[in-house]
């Protein structure tokens, strides 16, 4: 036997499970990567950017009014959330407290847990019809944002939360001695401090709003258009694969999974820039 | 790590014993599937050791599954197509699909020339074809869907000619998007809109070619717009098979076909 | 005065979130609430789920949380720990480590599906099964569980493991002793978003744990969510609305206990160390 202390035994064991979970993404790449494969003979790559459309029945697949859909979806939802989830966990440390506090933690708490096709079903019943009475036909890129900033808002505010709570007492203290006025405090000395707390909780957010799909396939129209304002239907990449996968066969289905693939590497763009953006930051 | 790892030897070197039973799996078209959950129940009932278990998922899933073999039998929402002749189906149910509108719209027919323009997007707004000022929202179903198959055949459109509004997945999706938007107009399985109707919905069917939408006249044959519900199984159907397929297209569960508004079909 | 602008924006955007919680929780919680009955958490689902209960689906999601929160406490506290006690920062496997948990984070839930349908059911062999779904919601929310985790272990004060390293203490004890204890209430919080995550999941479970109804006899058994359960009854059954809105309350209920009881545990542990 090889001298095994408890030690190494800890930490190879820790390690695996670390190896395990980055398993799974290579797992996940290779098998989507794997299914659109054959799709880069036949429509072949350039054909995803420069068809005239999405008929893929009729062999045209230009992907471009979707991911351009996408993109405003998850930016609009995820710059609404992220400056009110924000200001959600700063009230839960620094404003409120007692029972009020209590009651509205737990709330955060729930409302991150219901279902997204509870929220679809809401947005679809109620959100839906009320834009329809300003701008037809309702179902909307606005009916969209609306709905995933609901969604993610929740996820934002918990990590946010956590996030503060790193924040030293000592430094808050400090502050204060200074003479800094509350507000001041917290935004130049507590927010800095939870920086990369919250840009876990930005990344986190910014990922779930891309991959969303149910609610989004219940509310946003699914016309695949570039859309010229907020009233405008579109399709979201995810909404693509939802409506389309179960029906699909052939070039189409490697089309669906193709557009799944472009979502994980506009995904994995994302993650890599915050990556730096933080090590820039970490690094002054 | 370990926790996992006794978990799936023990559930393993449990479903050792579980699985003495015989076992019917059917996968396909999620318009199928509540039906076929229903009379799965009722065979089990009637036939001791026997499990039938039924997933959703589509019909292009049904027909995929059941020539890999993962599935026993398909559920298929439409004809099988000329290119899907290997396989055989058994038509358990019809299914018709009518034009609704919002009830508050007062259009009470339109012509087949009307309903191409709507969808063409040559007509713009319910004046046009006798209604009030408003601008018409379309709602069209998805890409590869067979309703949206059957509408273009029995229209004669091409997918990229039709000009919509909101596209849809499900049958409820489109009743209920109809019923929240006053100037809709979209089309649905035939039973699932009178049965949301009866329930004071507020969506309404339109005559086809002047014939009325119902399922009695999807029963009788005179509506234009109507598609088989089948089972669809590769190769010789004998044993279990062949019992549960005959099961489905018996009179036994015709009760539980008029359930879920669709048309029996059992003789 | 400053100050006070500042205030009314914070109290302002809490109230918003507030409302909105109201107007979907209350919306669904009249219409479910009523006429809801003790029967309907016990009986079978009838009529495609028009009638009847839910409590087969009900047993079908315990044992899918079970499952999924198994591994992703097993795995994920082992990768949260290990990223932050036992590596540098800027170890090469430790960025890729996290790198690939944030672009986990962002695959898609209808990707997983398609991804737990070939790797759980066909190539495992496990088919259309409660653990094939278990194992799936796992997948999903794990980046959501170790990223929470790993940053309430950051937020610990070295000082804390330099002091327990002065007193003689292996890793190991200063790990099971001083760090975890400390971070409990961040690795309970990361708990309740996975569990939020795993029972708000349909479309990944659609194609593992599937959509037969009946009560499951084991974990390879195919057994319906309630989440799947009630974006059939929404999307699918003309007539299920009333039975899906009585399914959403009972979810809703279920994640008020259960958040209820993990801060209780909380509360408790905290005692019990101090």
């Amino acid at each position: 036997m090889f001298p095994l202390s408890s030690e190494n035994l800890l930490v190879a064991s820790l390690k695996f499970c670390a190896g395990v979970c980055s398993g799974i993404v290579f797992l996940i790449i290779l098998f989507v990567a794997n299914e659109a494969i054959p799709s880069f003979t036949s429509p072949g790559f350039t054909a995803f950017f420069t068809d005239e459309a999405w008929y893929p029945t009729y062999n045209q697949f230009n992907l471009v009014p979707m991911i351009i859909g996408t993109l405003c979806l998850a930016s609009g939802a995820v710059l609404l959330s992220a400056p009110l989830g924000i200001l959600s966990a700063l009230f839960c440390h620094f404003y409120g407290k007692g029972l009020t506090l209590k009651i509205y933690r737990r709330i955060i708490e729930l409302l991150a847990g219901v279902p997204s096709v509870v929220f679809g079903f809401w947005g679809l019943m109620v959100l839906v019809p009320m834009i329809a009475k300003i701008a037809q036909p309702g179902a909307s890129l606005l009916a969209g944002v609306l709905i995933l900033f609901i969604m993610i808002l929740p996820t934002m505010a918990l990590t946010a939360d956590v996030a503060l709570e790193q924040v030293p007492k000592s430094l808050i203290q400090g502050s204060y001695a200074l003479g800094y006025t509350k507000t001041r405090t917290l935004l130049s000395v507590v927010l800095p401090s939870a920086k990369s707390g919250l840009a876990v909780g930005f990344i986190l957010q910014v990922g779930r709003a891309l991959g969303e799909t149910m609610a989004v396939l219940m509310v946003t129209g699914n016309v695949v258009q570039i859309p010229e304002s907020v009233f405008n239907p579109i399709r979201a990449l995810t909404s693509n694969i939802a409506l389309e996968m179960a029906y699909a066969v052939d070039h189409h289905r490697s089309a669906l999974f193709f557009t799944g693939l472009i979502l994980i590497l506009v995904v994995l763009a994302l993650v890599l820039l915050s990556h730096s953006l933080q090590r820039t930051a970490d690094g002054r | 790590m370990l926790k996992l790892l006794a978990l799936v030897g023990f559930t393993l070197s449990l479903s050792q014993f579980s699985f003495s039973a015989e076992k019917l799996v059917l996968t396909g078209s999620s318009t199928v599937a509540p039906l076929l959950g229903e009379i799965a129940k009722r065979f089990e009932k009637s036939h001791n050791d026997v499990r039938v278990d039924v997933q959703t998922g589509g019909s292009s899933r049904g027909i995929a599954d059941t020539r890999q073999g993962v599935a026993d039998i398909g559920m298929v929402s439409r004809a099988l197509k000329p290119s899907e002749k290997d396989l055989t189906a058994f038509t358990v149910a019809m299914d018709g699909i009518g034009m609704i509108v919002h009830s508050s719209n007062p259009i009470e027919k339109l012509t087949q020339e009307q309903i191409l323009n709507i969808y063409k997007g040559k007509v713009k707004s319910w004046k046009n074809v006798g209604g009030p000022d408003k601008s018409v929202t379309v709602v069209n179903k998805a890409e590869g869907r067979s309703t949206l198959e059957l509408f273009l055949k029995h229209f004669q459109l091409k997918p990229y000619e039709i000009k919509a509004s909101v596209i849809i997945g499900d049958n409820e999706q489109g009743i209920k998007t109809v019923a929240g938007n006053p100037n809709a107009i979209g089309y649905v399985s035939i039973g699932a809109a009178e049965f949301s109707i009866s329930q004071g919905v507020n969506i309404k069917l339109l005559p086809l070619n002047g014939i009325v939408s119902s399922t009695e006249n999807v029963r009788n044959g005179r509506f234009p717009l109507s598609r088989p519900l089948n089972l669809v199984a590769k190769g010789e159907v004998s044993g279990l098979k062949k019992q549960f397929i005959e099961f489905a297209k018996s009179s036994e569960v015709s009760d539980l076909v008029r359930d879920q508004y669709f048309v029996s079909v059992e003789q | 005065m400053g100050d006070k602008l500042f205030s009314i924006l914070v109290h302002l955007s809490v109230l918003v979130i507030a409302l909105v919680f109201f107007a979907i929780v209350g919306d669904v919680a009249i219409k479910g609430f009523t006429a809801i009955q003790w029967d309907f958490i016990f009986t079978e689902p009838s009529r495609s789920g028009r009638e009847g209960g839910v409590g087969p689906i009900l047993v079908s999601t315990f044992l899918l949380l079970g499952i999924c929160l198994s591994i992703v406490i097993s795995l994920g506290l082992g990768t949260a720990i290990y990223l932050n006690e036992f590596t540098f920062h800027k170890s090469k496997f430790s960025k890729i480590i996290e790198l690939s948990l944030d672009i986990l984070a962002g695959v898609p839930s209808i990707v997983f599906g398609l991804f737990g349908n070939v790797l759980f059911c066909k190539i495992l062999g496990l088919g259309f099964s409660i653990l094939s779904g278990g194992l799936t919601l796992a997948c999903m929310a794990l980046p959501l569980f170790i990223r929470t985790a790993q940053s309430s272990l950051r937020g610990i004060p070295s000082e804390y493991r330099s002091g327990s390293k002065a007193l003689g203490f292996s890793k190991a004890t200063t790990l099971i002793k001083v760090t975890l204890p400390v971070a409990i209430p961040g690795i309970i919080a990361g708990l309740i978003l996975s569990i939020g995550r795993a029972m708000a999941e349909t479309a990944a479970l659609i194609f593992t744990s599937g959509y037969v109804d009946r009560m499951p006899s084991s974990l390879l058994d195919s057994g319906r969510a309630l989440s799947v359960h009630i974006y059939d009854l929404s999307m699918n059954i003309s007539g299920g609305d009333l039975n899906a809105y009585r399914s959403a309350f009972l979810l809703i209920i279920g994640l008020l206990f259960i958040n209820f009881s993990a801060s209780t545990i909380i509360k408790k542990t905290l005692r019990v160390e101090n």
